[in-house]
C-alpha cells in the first residue's frame, strides 16, 4: 500500500451502542467514543492536536473543554460545532480542514447525544400574547403559527412533505413504498449490535403502527437514543510515520464536503434538502475521482423513511427522477448492487443527533477494514457517508480502503 | 367590542377582497414572506409587494397527527404554488384522510377565525380548500 502524503486518513473511529444509557451521562458517552477511538488508533491524548466537538442538545457552551477535563487536558484548541443533524459531520470535517491547512498532524473529532425518551424533537415556539393580538416578529404574526400556516417545526411533517413533493414530480411513490424502505432498514439493523433496535417488522405492522406525519408512521421515523461516536483523524504525512499496523488500518477520507442551500424558488417555504445533497454529492464524487456506481455501501440521512427515497436520487444512485425504480429493483438492500443504511440507519440504529455524522462513517470504515462481522458487506473498498441538518447543511465523506 | 379583524400575518390582506402578498426583490424578481434584510438571491434590499393570486395546486402535504403540546391535531399541512410561488398553509375545508387529498389538487384561499381577543378584535387565518 501507499499512503499520500496529502490525504488524511480515519486512523481510529468507534461508537458506542446506541440506545438507552440511563446510569451515562453526555460525558460518560463522548469519554467512552474517544477512549476506543484512540484506543482503535493506538494514539493518545498527547498524539491529538486539534478536537472538534458536537452537542446539540445538552446546553453546554463549551462541550469539547467539559469533555477534556475527563479525558485529557492538553491545551489544544477545541471547535465547538453546532449545525443541526449535520453537527457531527461538520466536527469531522473541521479536523480535516485544520489537518489539510497543516495546523495539526492528527486530530479528534466527537459528537454526543442523549436523547433516549425525548419523544417529538421541536424546536423552541414563539411566546405567543394571551390577551390581544399584536404583530410580531418578521411575518408580522399575531401569534405562533406552527400549525395554523402548515407546519415548519415538526419534522415528521416537513419530510413527509418533502418525499411527497418527489411523488408529485415523479410519480410512483405510496405509502406503502415508503414503509417498505422502512422494512428494510429495520431488517437491516438486525445485524448490527450497536443498533438501537434489532427488530424485524413486516410492512403491514410499519404501516398500521402510529401514525405521526402521513406517510411517516412511528418506525419509519428516526429513533431517539443515547450514543456517542469519536473519530480520530491523521495527516498522510504523519500516517507515513506511524507503525505498519496503523498504516494497514487507516481508511483513506478521499472527499470531506459540507455545503448549504443555495436560493431557489420556493427554498425558504418548504425546505429544499435535494439541491445542497446533489451538489455536495457531485463535489464529493469529483473529489473522490470516483461515481456513484463505485460505491460498495451508503450510509444515507434516513431521518424519515420519506428522506431515503429522495436521497437515492439527490446522491445520484439512480438516473434523475428513478428513485422508485431504483428501490423497487431491490438495489439498496444489503444484496443489491448498491446497499443503503446496511447498520439499520436512522430510522432502527438511531438518531442521537450530534453523534450521526462519525457514526455513519464509522460504519462505511467497519465495512472497508472487513470488520463488520455477519453484516459485513464482502470486498467493501469503497463508501459514502451523507447526513442532512435541517436549515440546511449536508455533509459527505467519501471513504476508501487503503489496504491491498 | 369592535368589529375590527388582523389577519395572523402581515402577509396576509383581508380588505378588499382576501389576498396573500410576497415581498419581490426589485433586482432579480425573487419573493419572499415577511420583511428581510437582503435578498438570499441577489443580495439587493429593495423589495416590492406584490399580490399572488388565490387559486393554486397543492405540490405537497402532510397530514400531522403527532405534534408538540399545544398544536391541534391532525391538520394538512400543505405548500401550494400560486402562481409560480410557493405558499404554506393548512388545506382546509377537507377531511384529513389521504383518500380526500392528492398532490396536483387545485386549491384556492380561504381564511379562518382564530378567535377573538380582550378587546373584541378577531384575528383572522388562511388555509386553502378544494376547488369543487
Amino acid at each position: 500500500m501507499s499512503v499520500d502524503s496529502d490525504a488524511v486518513y480515519v486512523l481510529g473511529i468507534a461508537m458506542t451502542r446506541f440506545g438507552k444509557h440511563p446510569d451515562l451521562d453526555t460525558i460518560d458517552l463522548a469519554a467512552e467514543a474517544i477512549s476506543s477511538a484512540l484506543g482503535d488508533a493506538a494514539a493518545s491524548m498527547r498524539d491529538i492536536g486539534v478536537m472538534a466537538a458536537g452537542n446539540l442538545m445538552g446546553g453546554s457552551v463549551a462541550f469539547g473543554q467539559e469533555i477534556q477535563k475527563h479525558v485529557g487536558q492538553t491545551g489544544i484548541p477545541v471547535y465547538n460545532v453546532a449545525n443541526a443533524c449535520a453537527t457531527g459531520a461538520t466536527a469531522l470535517r473541521t479536523v480535516i480542514m485544520a489537518l489539510k491547512a497543516g495546523e495539526a498532524d492528527m486530530g479528534l473529532a466527537v459528537g454526543v447525544e442523549k436523547l433516549a425518551g425525548a419523544g417529538l424533537l421541536v424546536n423552541p415556539a414563539a411566546v405567543a400574547d394571551a390577551t390581544s393580538w399584536t404583530p410580531s416578529g418578521r411575518l408580522g404574526g399575531v401569534t405562533d403559527v406552527e400549525g395554523l400556516i402548515g407546519t415548519t417545526r415538526n419534522m415528521p411533517g416537513v419530510f413527509a412533505q418533502i418525499g411527497m413533493e418527489y411523488g408529485n414530480r415523479y410519480g410512483g411513490t405510496s405509502f406503502e413504498l415508503f414503509a417498505r424502505i422502512s422494512e428494510k432498514n429495520h431488517a437491516h439493523s438486525t445485524l448490527n449490535p450497536l443498533s438501537a433496535y434489532q427488530k424485524r417488522f413486516t410492512v403491514e405492522e410499519i404501516m398500521n403502527d402510529v401514525m405521526i406525519a402521513y406517510p411517516n408512521t412511528r418506525p419509519m421515523c428516526s429513533a431517539n437514543c443515547d450514543g456517542a461516536a469519536a473519530a480520530v483523524i491523521v495527516s498522510g504525512r504523519k500516517l507515513k510515520s506511524l507503525s505498519a499496523s496503523q498504516q494497514r488500518r487507516a481508511v483513506k477520507i478521499a472527499a470531506s464536503v459540507l455545503t448549504t442551500d443555495p436560493w431557489e424558488a420556493g427554498c425558504q417555504v418548504l425546505p429544499n434538502i435535494n439541491t445542497l445533497t446533489r451538489n455536495a454529492a457531485r463535489q464529493a464524487y469529483e473529489q473522490a475521482g470516483i461515481g456513484p456506481q463505485d460505491l460498495d455501501l451508503v450510509e444515507l440521512h434516513d431521518c424519515f423513511a420519506t428522506a431515503e427515497l429522495v436521497h437515492y436520487d439527490n446522491l445520484m444512485l439512480c438516473e434523475e427522477g428513478g428513485a422508485v425504480d431504483f428501490f423497487n429493483s431491490g438495489a439498496t438492500w444489503r444484496d443489491g448492487v448498491t446497499p443503503v443504511n446496511v447498520s439499520g440507519g436512522l430510522e432502527s440504529k438511531g438518531h442521537p443527533v450530534a453523534a450521526t455524522g462519525i457514526a455513519n462513517v464509522w460504519e462505511v470504515c467497519h465495512h472497508l477494514r472487513g470488520e463488520a462481522g455477519e453484516r459485513q458487506i464482502d470486498g467493501a473498498r469503497v463508501g459514502l457517508a451523507h447526513v442532512i441538518g435541517l436549515g440546511s447543511a449536508c455533509g459527505v465523506h467519501i471513504l476508501e480502503k487503503v489496504a491491498a | 367590542m369592535t368589529d375590527a379583524r388582523i389577519p395572523v400575518v402581515d402577509y396576509l390582506h383581508l380588505e378588499p377582497e382576501p389576498r396573500l402578498s410576497a415581498l419581490q426583490c426589485d433586482s432579480c424578481g425573487a419573493q419572499f414572506f415577511g420583511r428581510r434584510n437582503a435578498c438570499a438571491s441577489c443580495f439587493g434590499a429593495a423589495f416590492t409587494s406584490r399580490e399572488l393570486p388565490s387559486d393554486g395546486v397543492v405540490q405537497t402535504y402532510t397530514i400531522v397527527c403527532t405534534a408538540e403540546p399545544g398544536i391541534t391535531v391532525p391538520f394538512i399541512a400543505a405548500a401550494v404554488d400560486c402562481g409560480g410561488v410557493l405558499v404554506a398553509g393548512n388545506l382546509v375545508c377537507v377531511e384529513p384522510d389521504p383518500a380526500s387529498i392528492s398532490t396536483g389538487m387545485r386549491v384556492r384561499l380561504a381564511l379562518t377565525s382564530l378567535g377573538v381577543d380582550d378587546r373584541g378584535v378577531e384575528a383572522v387565518g388562511f388555509g386553502f380548500e378544494p376547488v369543487k
